[in-house]
């Protein structure tokens, strides 16, 4: 679950790098797994990747920052990703990130001051049909109205105290 | 960035037994299958633009500008990645296209640096030409949307600078970093307009995993990659075609000058040992040329406590002569000697044993191959009739199995590592044995399948070992034995082979490998359709190196890897012209062509040739004059090019000789620790400042041309010329071309070499003669030289150097990519940034043992003497076994080796000294005296 904020811990890369480096496409397996561990990839991580694939550090470095899914930060507590494609806009979508910005105090990619909220943009969950849509903590909703947004944001607040 | 000269033919060149004929605007060309449509363009006289494509690397498609039309195909695909098809009719021009080109330039230019005369391409950078050719005016976005023209430069590296805002991101640098030289050192960082070239991990290129080799410099189409030397000095106006004076790779180069000053060396596309490659060393290290260390006056003293006097080239040359004569008149004929250098030239070469044969009238002349590989030389030529290697280097892309043994090719031959990882990358097996874990161990894409981490010593062991399961198993190729190599010797062989005593089982605990992994390794060898060997100097210097050179041929032969292309067996050559100095009749037994003294028809034609009788008895080894010198029979010695009292082993011995000589004559580019024992010191000339050759490791005759006058007037053949004159036998050559006329009148298998065929075909392979007058890329082909292949019974001898209690450890040496032997060379130049003092690695458990830190002094003993230098701990090297490497003065090495030799050759055996490792305090004693060394400029400048 991307929600896990453990430091960085080498032992644990390379546990994960040589249970999967035999699997097809290993890279993106271990990245997805370090990234869903420590919810981002850290800068430590591509020496230990690269030993355990036989690969350079600068070919682990590409892949990971070609995919924007991939974080180089850790994130706030929890992450908000907010589709901003073509059926969500239609629905609402921008005056919905306006609102979700002003919110929050932060741009996409950001995350904001307190550690709680980290909000990053997505382009189409599959969730067209229930525009505009976003996940909160690893859980889709659609119809996301202003109101909306307001309420699950203060469930989740309220979730975790 | 390229040469303006070199013509880019955009994509690789394929082969194909298919041909295939298409039209390219209305020009009708055949072009083998797999052919790009760009390239068929090229070869068709029509050029396509281009950005991200050049014919060193494969096509990628990124930069559209090389977009064509095809008749009846819709849309505009890149010709670079169309595969030309029969029938195919292309255009290549058409307003659409035109329209289509244009824009997109207009997309790069509008995000590169407006100020064109700021380009330092300065009419090489193609993106400009680029833009000139598509007829691209003026930029409609203006300047004001977002860019990457604020971004860093990145200067870190001390050769070449990136600057991103430079840069079009076509990752021709990211691609030559791949699939050239095979560091994998480059991505793009990001996607989309955040794209940027990276380092590593979008780090300082010094900080990065490059390895400077300096393609990617070569393959920008900007000057995003830049020479600095490029930066500073500006485009050269003329370049001069030669050969690059490091290893015995033997690089060709396109030394680039403006004036009387190099701008750059660029590797030549066409040369066949580098195909355009070149590394740190070759590409950048080149600034010792001009170091204010040369020294450019000759000088002379009385003894070597006196201060040096400056002289001129007369007296200088005339005190030499006259006090070799004395010496000669009061101590004997064989009284004198020289010694010859893999550094100079064939000609140079080849006329200092001349002098020593026909005017000191001795054979007391021997070459710096004797500490490398006379063993080569000696193993080869018993076992196949001739001492070179068997192939060209092109030859291991056909290999199926490489075993590397006692060689790093990573650090000491890289560019011909770049040609075997790229065979490896394409599925190729390779068996490394050595003590130490070398980079092709395991390296991005390179995954050696056997490591056998024999103990140092133990080389001959593990062949017999090897061989062993060859014979046991029933892999051997009897059918190519019997027809090629002499049967009852092979049946001898066979017979000491298959005893048990040389089984993996019984020599494993001696080798230090297990039984199991030598068997699978044999295998792998065995059963491959072409397997090949290379090695270095880990294989000859031991004091069984030609055992072990034999060993390596018995197993070639016997599973029939010999005579044809991938297979063979293949010295790895440390100098550039290691193999011609040793062709050129530099050992004691031997004239040119390595035919013997002994043998009165070739010694009659060199009499008549020089008009003197010769002494048919061999002269002195070079260890063998360092004896006679310290018994007193031996007064006098000439030093051509190389430092034998810092590259040979047991430096107090080689001290003491040259200090009970009368006059030692050095002549060399630097004051070099020899020097300090000289009597006369003449100063020498660099490979850019002279005319000649080079032979490198796969026999191929290189021309070496003058880029730069000599610094002090004289090149080293003019030199010897003047030095033989005034000792009474005169030699008079107007150019050094008359020199090779001579040895090719002198010598069979360089009968047909001459200047004129080296510059009409850029470079020969010898044997060439009337036989084979392009040359021999592949030797032994349905036949070997000496008729049959000969089997030599191998018998493990352990070496003498044993461990025990006082010296528990075994020390090896080796090699780094940024330096170079006994960095005379490397040291002046900022190769030091990557090593700029030699350590000693040694394994955590010796380390811990000892209480030695990681970084601190250690004090390494041996029974011929002792040094200090600081440790590295890592398990590279197994427990028992420390390593380092020789590159600094400072670091004394060669104190500690001993005079161990190898029984045939007498090559040292550099590559084991048993040695105690403890703590020190700091640097020890010799290390204040190397300071003194490299103080000692004052006196003569």
């Amino acid at each position: 679950m991307d929600q896990h904020q453990n430091g960085f811990d080498p032992a644990a890369v390379a546990a994960i790098g040589s249970r999967l480096k035999d699997r097809p496409g290993a890279l993106m397996l271990i990245l997805h797994e370090i990234q869903d561990r420590f919810g981002y990839v850290p800068r430590g991580a591509a020496p230990i990747i690269a030993q355990a694939l036989n690969l350079s550090r600068a070919e682990v470095h590409g892949v990971a920052t070609f995919y924007h899914d991939f974080r180089h930060q850790p994130p706030g507590r929890d992450v908000i990703r907010l589709c901003r494609a073509e059926a969500c806009q239609a629905m609402g979508a921008v005056a919905l990130a306006e609102h979700v910005r002003g919110r929050l105090g932060v741009e996409f990619g950001e995350t904001t001051r307190d550690g709680a909220f980290t909000l990053e943009a997505v382009y189409c969950l599959g969730n067209c049909g229930c525009s505009p849509a976003m996940v909160l903590a690893g859980e889709l909703h659609g119809r996301v109205s202003l109101a909306r947004f307001d309420e699950l944001l203060a469930e989740r607040k309220e979730g975790r105290r | 960035m390229l040469s303006k000269s070199d013509r880019d033919y955009g994509t690789p060149p394929r082969t194909s037994d298919r041909l295939v004929t298409l039209e390219v605007d209305g020009r009708e060309v055949t072009v083998p299958e797999g052919t790009s449509v760009l390239r068929a363009a090229a070869l068709a006289d029509v050029a396509i633009p281009k950005l991200c494509a050049t014919d060193a690397l494969e096509p990628f498609g990124s930069c559209r500008l090389c977009l064509v039309q095809v008749e009846g195909r819709n849309g505009y695909p890149a010709s670079c990645t169309t595969p030309a098809e029969p029938g195919m009719k292309v255009r290549t021009k058409s307003e659409m296209l035109e329209r289509l080109r244009r824009g997109l330039m207009e997309l790069y230019m509008s995000d590169h640096p407006p100020d064109r005369a700021a380009c330092a391409g300065n009419g090489n950078c193609e993106l400009h030409a680029m833009a000139d050719v598509v007829g691209l005016g003026e930029v409609r976005y203006g300047g004001d949307g977002r860019n990457h023209l604020a971004a860093r430069r990145d200067a870190s590296n001390p050769y070449f600078a990136f600057d991103p805002a430079r840069c079009i991101v076509c990752s021709r640098c990211v691609r030559a970093c791949e699939e050239i030289q095979g560091t994998f050192a480059l991505t793009i960082d990001g996607r989309g307009f955040n794209s940027v070239v990276s380092p590593s991990q979008h780090q300082p290129f010094l900080e990065s995993e490059c390895v400077s080799c300096g393609a990617c410099v070569q393959a920008c189409p900007t000057d995003a990659l830049i020479e600095k030397s490029m930066l500073e000095k500006g485009v050269a106006a003329r370049s001069v075609t030669t050969t690059c004076g490091y290893c015995g790779v033997g690089c060709s180069f396109k030394a680039e000058v403006k004036g009387d000053e190099i701008v750059r060396m660029l590797p030549h596309k066409d040369g066949m040992p580098n195909h355009g490659h070149a590394c740190v060393k070759g590409r950048f290290a080149w600034g010792y040329a001009t170091h204010p260390d040369r020294v450019l006056r000759p000088m002379v003293r009385e003894g070597t406590s006196d201060a040096w006097r400056e002289v001129s080239w007369e007296e200088a040359i005339g005190c030499a002569a006259k006090r070799l004569r004395e010496i000669q008149a009061k101590y004997g004929l064989g009284s004198i000697g020289g010694i010859t250098s893999s550094r100079c030239t064939n000609e140079e070469t080849y006329l200092v044993q001349k002098m020593v044969r026909a005017a000191f009238g001795n054979n007391n002349v021997d070459t710096c191959a004797r500490v490398c590989h006379s063993p080569t030389g000696y193993g080869l030529k018993t076992a196949f009739g001739t001492s070179a290697g068997t192939q060209d280097f092109d030859s291991v892309l056909h290999a199926d199995v490489m075993l590397v043994t006692g060689c790093n090719p990573t650090d000491g031959h890289p560019v011909f590592a770049s040609l075997m990882k790229r065979r490896l990358r394409e599925g190729a097996k390779l068996i490394v044995a050595d003590p130490r874990a070398i980079d092709l161990v395991r390296t991005p894409h390179i995954e050696a399948a056997y490591h056998l981490q024999l103990l140092p010593g133990t080389n001959v062991a593990l062949i017999n070992a090897i061989t062993h399961v060859v014979l046991s198993e029933g892999l051997a190729k009897e059918d190519f034995v019997r027809e090629r190599c002499e049967w009852p010797a092979y049946e001898l062989w066979k017979k000491f082979i298959l005893e048990k005593r040389n089984s993996p089982e019984v020599m494993a605990p001696l080798i230090g490998t297990p039984a199991d992994q030598i068997r699978a390794a044999a295998r792998l060898y065995a059963t491959a359709r072409n397997a090949v060997i290379y090695y270095g100097l880990g294989v000859t210097e031991h004091s069984q190196g030609s055992t072990m050179v034999l060993g390596m041929a018995n197993l070639a032969m016997a599973t029939g890897n010999l005579g044809r292309e991938g297979v063979g067996v293949n010295p790895l050559r440390g100098q550039n012209n290691v193999q011609g100095s040793c062709d050129m009749g530099s050992f004691p037994h031997e004239l040119t062509g390595y035919r013997h003294l002994s043998d009165a028809a070739t010694r009659g034609s060199f009499e008549a040739a020089w008009g003197v009788k010769l002494d048919p008895e061999p002269g002195l080894r070079i260890p063998n004059m360092f004896d006679a010198a310290l018994d007193g029979s031996f007064k006098g010695l000439y030093v051509e090019g190389e430092d034998i009292a810092q590259s040979d082993p047991n430096t107090h011995h080689v001290a003491a000789a040259l200090s009970a000589m009368e006059c030692v004559i050095v002549h060399d580019i630097f004051f070099n620790e020899t020097a300090k024992f000289a009597h006369v010191f003449l100063p020498g000339s660099s490979f850019l400042e002279k005319d000649g050759t080079f032979t490198n490791s796969e026999r191929r005759i290189s021309r070496v041309r003058k880029v730069l006058p000599p610094m002090a007037g004289k090149a080293d053949w003019e030199v010897t010329c003047e030095l033989s004159t005034a000792f009474g036998y005169p030699m008079h050559y107007a150019h050094p071309c008359e020199i090779m006329e001579e040895i090719a009148r002198l010598t069979p298998t360089f009968a047909g070499v001459s200047y004129e065929k080296l510059d009409r075909l850029g470079s020969v392979q010898w044997p060439c003669n009337d036989k084979a007058p392009a040359g021999t890329p592949v030797m032994h082909i349905g036949q070997f030289v000496r008729g049959k292949g000969r089997f030599v019974i191998t018998e493990y001898i352990p070496t003498d150097e044993k461990t025990g209690p006082r010296f528990p450890l075994i020390l090896t040496t080796g090699r780094i990519l940024f330096q170079y032997n006994v960095g005379t060379q490397t040291r002046r130049t900022a190769n030091v940034v990557w090593h700029h003092e030699d350590l000693l690695e040694i394994h955590p458990h010796d380390a811990e043992q000892r209480g030695v830190r990681d970084g601190a002094w250690v004090k390494i003993s041996s029974r011929a003497g002792e040094t200090t230098m600081r440790a590295q701990i890592t398990e590279r090297v197994p427990p028992g076994v420390v390593y380092t490497t020789f590159h600094h003065q400072s670091s004394g090495t060669n104190l500690v080796t001993t005079e161990n030799s190898d029984w045939a050759t007498n090559c040292p055996e550099y590559k084991v000294t048993a040695v105690q490792v403890m703590p020190a305090a700091g640097p020890g004693a010799h290390r204040a005296a190397g300071q003194g060394a490299d103080a000692r400029a004052a006196v003569d400048r």
